[in-house]
């Protein structure tokens, strides 16, 4: 029974709410989909770089090159989608509240709530880290590849992760110098074939390494970084110094649950994935049946694995409002989980992979 | 499989962990045509080498986070796979009397030309020796990866495995 009118509303206009909204309106399901930035797109437009995966998950193709396809896509499927426009509130009975261009507000019922906030970068704080020049590894990534600014020519990378060593290469791209890549743990965290085109453009990497702080007058001139111990303890007398006029933080992302908050979904903490994040089942609905979360919020981990998130809740809600038959939704969440789960296999993906099966257990104790 | 030590604290695989995973291709095999050569030693969840290769001659299979698999049987090294790795961890390499050859992505401006006197670099990004551009190719199909062939100095062939940025202005 399709339930009078209401439509389902899909907040932030990412990878994973562009997939949501997609396959809510090609089901033939009302849908709107807000968004507090001037462009849809989230963080695809700041990749340039070609993605991994198979062929389903749009592989060797460039991330703004994906952005612009599900952007086509949805302006063919005619999805209202409204930008500029911040979603403030969610209240009872599924009414959401949103200004827009930070004068309008309104509130909006909706049949289902499919939350794609994403996730904010983590800071890290030492002496010096207040010093124009110090940002985050994404701040240094938008800079670039969206204004195409280069923020400094000199750079220290915090953090090897994937996010530091992709930026680090994108900033080379870019014109810039990179020092180093530090990284706290004994082993470096991204991709060996990241890390490796990254390292034979000279650049160095030292693990069990940590900032030990910023130094410059009206900006970043020199940083020092120090070996640390098991314990992260810096050890005296390794300390190094690096004339950089720019530090990135790439330390990791955490969800941002606060919609999910307001909309009463039960919390959980998963570390492996940035934190506290609203536990969710395995049509990506939390633990307030109407209300579902997709992409980073549901557990930090990569655009691929985003968009397949936004598929499943749309595909589930979709059906849920009668948009969809029972087989139809079927077959299209079981081919959605096989590409998912092609994406969550070898050494990088199986802890990702037990992390969401620990998220799928709690959302059923709960 | 070796926990790739090398490669996860310098950045780069070594010789030793190429070779443990057979990645590592003999001067013999880079006689005459040249070989592929595919540093890909991390279970990463990729396969576009083996969708881009119209010989079948580049297995990667399921899961998808298998290493890849080349056939030299089957292979014809066209260099269809080099930019069409998100990793660009491709290249292809040959060797004739004394002196070698390597073709590698680039994505780096400014592009060097044909003639051109570069550094050839190893691994870890130190200068082995001067090498000269021969050729680069940017087709559309390629995506904004061009891909260079270098020639340089036998002996280096094994470390050798691209060219040193030029005209950083910093």
């Amino acid at each position: 029974m399709r339930n009078d009118g209401k439509p389902a509303v899909v907040v932030g206009a990412g990878p994973a709410g562009l997939c949501a909204a997609i396959e809510l309106k090609k089901a033939g399901a009302p849908v709107v989909l807000m968004d507090e930035n001037a462009k849809p797109g989230g963080q695809l437009f700041k990749q340039i770089h070609k993605f991994f995966g198979s062929r389903e998950h749009k592989a060797g193709i460039r991330g703004f090159d994906i952005g612009k396809e599900l952007l086509a896509e949805s302006l063919r499927l005619g999805i209202d989608v409204r930008l500029k426009t911040e979603v403030v509130g969610i209240e009872s009975g599924l009414k959401v509240w949103a200004v827009e261009d930070r004068s309008k507000s309104y509130t909006l019922d909706a049949g289902k709530l499919i939350l794609a906030t994403g996730a904010t970068e983590n800071a890290l704080s030492f002496p010096g880290w207040t010093l124009p020049g110090v940002m985050t590894a994404g701040c240094a990534q938008t800079l670039i590849n969206v204004h195409r600014v280069l923020p400094g020519k000199k750079v220290l990378m915090v953090g090897s992760g994937n996010v530091g060593v992709i930026v680090a290469y994108q900033l080379m791209q870019a014109g810039a110098r990179v020092a180093a890549v530090i990284e706290a743990l004994p082993r470096l965290g991204g991709y060996g074939v990241h890390t490796a085109k990254v390292r034979r453009a000279g650049v160095a990497f030292h693990c069990s390494t940590t900032i030990l702080r910023a130094e410059g007058k009206e900006g970043v001139e020199k940083a020092v970084i120090a070996k640390i111990d098991e314990k992260f303890r810096p050890i005296p007398g390794t300390e190094q110094i690096l004339d950089v006029d720019t530090i990135c933080l790439a330390v990791g992302l955490t969800p941002s649950i606060e919609l999910s908050c307001l909309a009463g979904c039960r919390q959980i903490y998963v570390p492996e994935l940035g934190g506290n994040m609203p536990a969710h089942d395995d049509y990506m609905r939390s633990s307030n049946e109407s209300v579902y979360v997709v992409g980073d919020i549901a557990g930090v981990e990569e655009a691929s694995t985003a968009m397949e998130e936004g598929r499943l809740a749309g595909l589930h809600a979709a059906w849920a409002m009668g948009y969809m038959d029972d087989q139809t939704m079927k077959t299209r969440t079981n081919e959605t989980r096989e590409r998912l789960q092609a994406l969550r296999q070898g050494v990088f993906g199986q802890k990702r992979f037990a992390a969401k099966e620990r998220i799928l257990a709690m959302r059923k104790d709960a | 499989m070796s926990n790739n030590e090398a490669l996860k604290t310098t950045g780069a695989p070594s010789l030793e962990e190429l070779r443990a995973v057979g990645q590592l291709a003999s001067e013999e095999e880079m006689e005459g045509r040249g070989c592929l050569c595919i540093e890909c030693i991390e279970e990463i969840p990729c396969n576009p080498c083996q969708t881009s290769c119209p010989q079948g001659a580049i297995t990667v299979g399921f899961p998808i986070t298998n290493l890849p698999v080349i056939d030299r049987t089957k292979c014809t090294v066209c260099g269809l796979c080099i930019p069409a790795c998100p990793g660009l961890a491709i290249t292809i390499k040959s060797v004739k009397d004394d002196r070698a050859r390597v073709r590698f992505p680039w994505e780096y401006l400014p592009y060097p030309s044909v003639g051109d006197t570069v550094r050839m670099v190893d691994r870890l990004g130190r200068e082995l020796c001067d090498g000269k551009i021969v050729s680069i190719i940017n087709p559309e199909r390629n995506n904004k990866t061009a891909v260079i062939t270098a020639e340089f100095p036998r002996k280096f062939v094994q470390d050798a495995i691209s060219i040193a940025r030029r005209n950083i202005d910093v």
